[in-house]
């Protein structure tokens, strides 16, 4: 009987080649762990290539989950366990082991070759030389186990070779005290037309989950409670998914015929994978020719009548801008989604970023205010893409709607609400009319918006289009005052906005205090950690973080007002940064990191420390190395 | 059609003109354009509340402003893209794209020849001046070689683009030509376009007296016209010359010019038109030398070179949004929401 040893958190990462099927692996795992009820917080992690060479370092793909009994906000900085399928996936991820983690690794990728892949110097063998020293290595030769476990079924070795990932998990399973039932569901339902790669599958899942048995050699088994959620029923979801859930929403709630027009793009295309299987939900999903024709359509569908969304990452968001403009001008509702990722140009197209924040507030031709939206997390984007689309509808206006590719194949444990409990989103289109009073396009309600006036309805036969209008009729006009008077116009409708939206609440910690740190987007997990760290060491330390970043909420500036110092960490060079100070004239210390991957607790938690210990002198601009 | 035509008195060309002062230059082709337009769709028994007219940016882009429909003036190159959008929330719409040779060809290129193979049910009017207009003079994707303008003063080193090859290379579905200054053509052919069900390309000869006066004269003008400008009818053999009195024989793959008169030849001999023959529309596309230059050149066709019967996107889509509800039912937002695992904490 092995010794059963309690955890409170514990961050796995599963890593392999990109066709070992570590993010299947992650993702079954990560399912079975959402069933037993721990918290937990997920990071997918794989190459641009599909199939980067076998072996190499380029190539490896992994999947890293944090979970607990206790609230898990990021997916962990240091990994407790690694699994390593070939010498590659432990060269890449070895830097980031705790202290004394455990390793799991396939003996069997360490023959030459994959060690010559891997770079390593002639006849080294991390497995063999101190390289290792202090960490617990647990060394199984999973491809032959794998082969002798499937040495009756009639598969080629390339397919049996295939089924190895699903040894891993059934160990990772026996390991942390779990059930092997639900995974072997999750493969009947993945498998369910295949029953010989099903059979193959399950059969090595079973060696692995029983390895301690008979090996013998495993001594010790980990627990970790369920964590303690608030009640109420929950399910695992993914960021891009919780955002196509959250537009078909929308959709129903407004009774509109949802639209969505979009170019295949990393990280943003399963969102489209997403709608396009719901279409008894009346979803119309449009693969365009490029990311010019995805907005266009959705313009398109917007002026007939629809839900119209666009979805794409920062390249597609530079070639919709001239599209974007002209949503401005025509004042149709329009959410465009960017789900952020490394740049510029083709830049990062797998890793994560926020670099496109100062593109959505400022990048069009002309002055083209547009609202900003931004998800903080991997089941918030239901919750921001309904928001974005309800201000779209609301105010008669394209919206951007910023997730980025952390949150986007992120996935967390998601209290989901109940359709009843979802509020209705209220639409007024113009009203039918007599022929006798000219149709005003451009008139407007106190809010200035103006109405939706959609083709096919009597009497309101009109012209829209990209030329500056004339305030009411809608005609083309030159008129310099006009001109202004719209710009200035158009403006105060997004800026009233700020009347319709919640008041900056703090996320944790007080009011006032000595520090904020402010955040936007995907950071929200890892500010939460830091600032309650912080708050445990008896500083003063608040934590605020914006779903709506143009406008801001009414309150945003007496709540900077009220702290002595202001910390705004991001995944980019400043952006926020230079907004915030551009609004409110207030300095901020700024902490940056443009790697390609998310912010530390560590780094985080000891540049904000550091804020504390140089006692009024000035700061100076740190940046993450 | 999506408008119905039936129960209803027909309106006037006046019925569908706005309010709105037209402002291209005096002479313009598009004047003929937008009149004979007004003047079908009254015949038609269009509703101008179920009609739509989309463009881009150009000189012919302007035309929305002038209908009393609902009208968008787009974005460069772009109409058919939000065409395609409109269509697809609504299709009821009456949907007509006005587009040009700069917005159609060049910048709206691409969007152009995926809008014909998915065969979108509405209608694209492409004015070709063979010039920019609105920029005042430079030459176009469809200029001839070697031509002078603003930006090109020693000539031109394009090869110009033949739209009508380029439409059925990209699988239109209905392919035609005509030209400004022969309104009854024009009419009868904006007629054809919106009897068609799909995508109907219809370039349209029109003249740019400021930029580019006379790029057409060969084919529009009386004294050449009979000479160089074939008029297709289908079942009809092709024939033109001002006594009647030429015709075109296919010898194997290849087309001839015959002489009528010189007794080797009757029109029985002659080539045929047929509509639905893409093989054949493939030939008369190349029919493309200029018979000003070339005295052997092949007469420009003008008509419905092709036409195809082909499902549209618009319907295909609404189609497997109807067999998903049917097959799945009606999308419960609470079963979506929840997924295949849940679980409850108490």
């Amino acid at each position: 009987m092995a010794q059963q040893i309690e955890q409170t958190d514990v961050v796995i990462k599963i890593a392999g080649d990109s066709g070992d099927g570590m993010q299947l692996t992650g993702s079954f795992f990560t399912g079975d762990t959402a069933l037993f009820g721990n918290d937990l917080a997920t990071f997918p992690d794989f190459p641009a290539e599909i199939r980067a060479p076998i072996g190499t370092l380029a190539g490896v793909s992994g999947f890293q989950i944090h979970f607990g009994s206790r609230t898990i906000h990021t997916p962990g900085d240091y990994y407790h366990v690694l699994v390593a399928m070939n010498a590659a996936a432990l060269k890449t991820n070895l830097p980031m082991l705790r202290k004394g983690a455990a390793i799991i690794v396939n003996e069997d990728g360490f023959d030459s070759k994959n060690l010559r892949l891997a770079k390593y110097d002639n006849g080294a063998n991390p497995l063999e030389d101190n390289t290792l020293e202090g960490y617990e290595v647990i060394k199984l030769p999973i491809t032959k186990l794998t082969r002798e476990a499937l040495a009756d079924f009639e598969l080629g070795t390339k397919d049996k070779d295939r089924c190895k990932n699903m040894l891993v998990l059934g160990f990772l399973l026996w390991r942390y005290n779990r059930s092997f039932e639900t995974t072997v569901k999750f493969l009947e339902f993945k498998f369910q037309k295949i029953p010989q790669v099903l059979e193959a599958n399950k059969k090595v899942l079973l060696k692995g989950y029983h390895l301690a048995d008979t090996v013998g050699e495993f001594t010790s088994r980990y627990v970790v409670k369920p964590a303690k959620l608030e009640k109420g029923t929950y399910r695992n979801i993914m960021g891009n998914d919780a955002l196509a859930l959250g537009l078909i929403a929308a959709a129903k709630k407004s009774g509109l015929s949802l639209f969505y027009g979009s170019y295949p793009i990393t990280p943003a295309s399963s969102i489209l994978h997403g709608l396009a299987k719901h279409k008894n939900y009346g979803v119309k999903t449009f693969q365009a020719e490029d990311e010019i024709a995805a907005i266009c359509s959705a313009i398109g569908a917007s002026y007939g009548g629809d839900l119209a969304i666009t979805g794409t990452s920062g390249p597609g968001m530079a070639l919709k801008a001239e599209a974007m403009g002209l949503a401005v001008m025509l004042e149709l509702p329009l959410v465009i989604v960017d789900v952020q990722r490394g740049g510029p140009s083709t830049g990062l197209p797998t890793k994560t970023e926020q670099s496109d924040l100062l593109q959505a507030l400022y990048g069009r031709n002309g002055e083209c205010p547009m609202p900003v939206v931004a998800a903080k997390s991997p089941s918030d984007c239901f919750e921001a893409a309904f928001e974005a689309c309800k201000i779209a509808l609301q105010h008669m206006t394209p919206v951007i709607l910023l997730s980025d590719g952390y949150i986007a194949n992120g996935s967390e444990p998601w209290k989901f609400p109940k359709a009843k409990d979802i509020p209705t989103i209220e639409v007024k289109f113009a009203e039918r009319q007599d022929n006798e009073s000219p149709f005003m396009p451009y008139e407007r309600d106190e809010n200035r918006v103006r109405k939706w006036a959609v083709p096919g309805t009597l009497g309101q036969t009109h012209r829209v289009g990209g030329l500056e209008k004339e305030d009411l009729t809608g005609e083309v006009s030159y008129n310099p005052a006009n001109h202004q008077h719209m710009v200035k116009t158009r403006e105060a409708k997004v800026d009233l906005i700020a009347n319709f939206i919640p008041e900056q609440k703090m996320d944790a910690g007080a009011d006032s205090g000595e520090l904020l740190i402010l955040g936007w987007g995907s950071t929200f997990g890892i500010c939460q950690s830091v600032t309650k760290m912080l708050i445990k060491e008896g500083h003063k330390v608040s934590h605020a973080h914006l779903r709506y970043l143009r406008p801001f909420p009414k309150n945003l500036h007496t709540i900077l007002k009220n702290f002595d110092k202001i910390l705004i960490p991001e995944l980019n060079n400043g952006q926020l940064c230079k907004v915030i100070r551009d609004h409110y004239l207030v300095d901020v210390q700024q902490y940056n990191k443009i790697q390609g991957v998310p912010i530390t607790k560590h780094e985080l938690f000891d540049f904000a420390k550091n804020l504390f210990t140089v006692h009024r002198s000035p700061f100076t601009i740190k940046k993450c190395q | 059609m999506s408008v119905e035509i039936t129960n209803h008195i027909p309106l006037k060309a006046k019925d569908f003109a706005s309010d709105q002062d037209v402002r291209w230059c005096p002479g313009c082709g598009d004047y003929s354009i937008l009149k004979q337009v007004q003047t079908v769709l009254g015949k038609l028994g269009k509703k101008p509340h179920e009609t739509v007219f989309i463009s881009g940016i150009g000189c012919s882009s302007r035309f929305p402003y002038y209908m009393e429909t609902y009208g968008m003036h787009s974005i460069h190159g772009r109409a058919t893209a939000i065409a395609s959008g409109l269509r697809m929330a609504n299709p009821n719409l009456g949907v007509w794209v006005i587009t040009g040779d700069g917005d159609g060809l060049s910048i709206g290129g691409n969007h152009l020849i995926h809008l014909l193979r998915r065969n979108f049910d509405l209608n694209v009017l492409l004015f070709n001046n063979q010039i920019y207009g609105l920029t005042k003079g430079q030459y176009s994707p469809t200029s001839e070689e070697n031509k002078r303008t603003a930006s090109t003063p020693l000539g031109s080193l394009d090869h110009p683009l033949n739209p009508v090859a380029l439409a059925l290379g990209s699988d239109a579905t209905f392919v035609a030509r005509t030209m400004d200054r022969d309104t009854k053509h024009l009419r009868e052919m904006l007629m054809r376009s919106d009897a068609h069900r799909g995508t109907s390309f219809l370039e349209i000869y029109q003249n740019c007296n400021i930029f580019n006066d006379g790029a057409f004269f060969t084919f529009t003008e009386k004294q050449s016209k009979p000479d160089t400008a074939l008029f297709l009818e289908n079942g009809q053999p092709l024939v033109f010359g001002t006594e009647r009195n030429k015709g075109i024989r296919l010898d194997g793959c290849s087309p001839k010019i015959v002489d009528l008169n010189d007794g080797d030849f009757t029109e029985s001999d002659l080539w045929v038109h047929d509509e639905n023959d893409l093989y054949k529309a493939q030939i008369l596309s190349r029919f493309f030398d200029d018979p000003s230059e070339n005295k052997h050149a092949f007469p420009r066709p003008f008509g419905v070179i092709y036409q195809k019967n082909r499902p549209c996107y618009e319907d295909m889509l609404l189609a497997q949004l109807e067999s998903a509800t049917e097959q799945q039912g009606e999308g419960d937002l609470d079963v979506l929401i929840a997924g295949r695992n849940s679980w409850e904490i108490k």
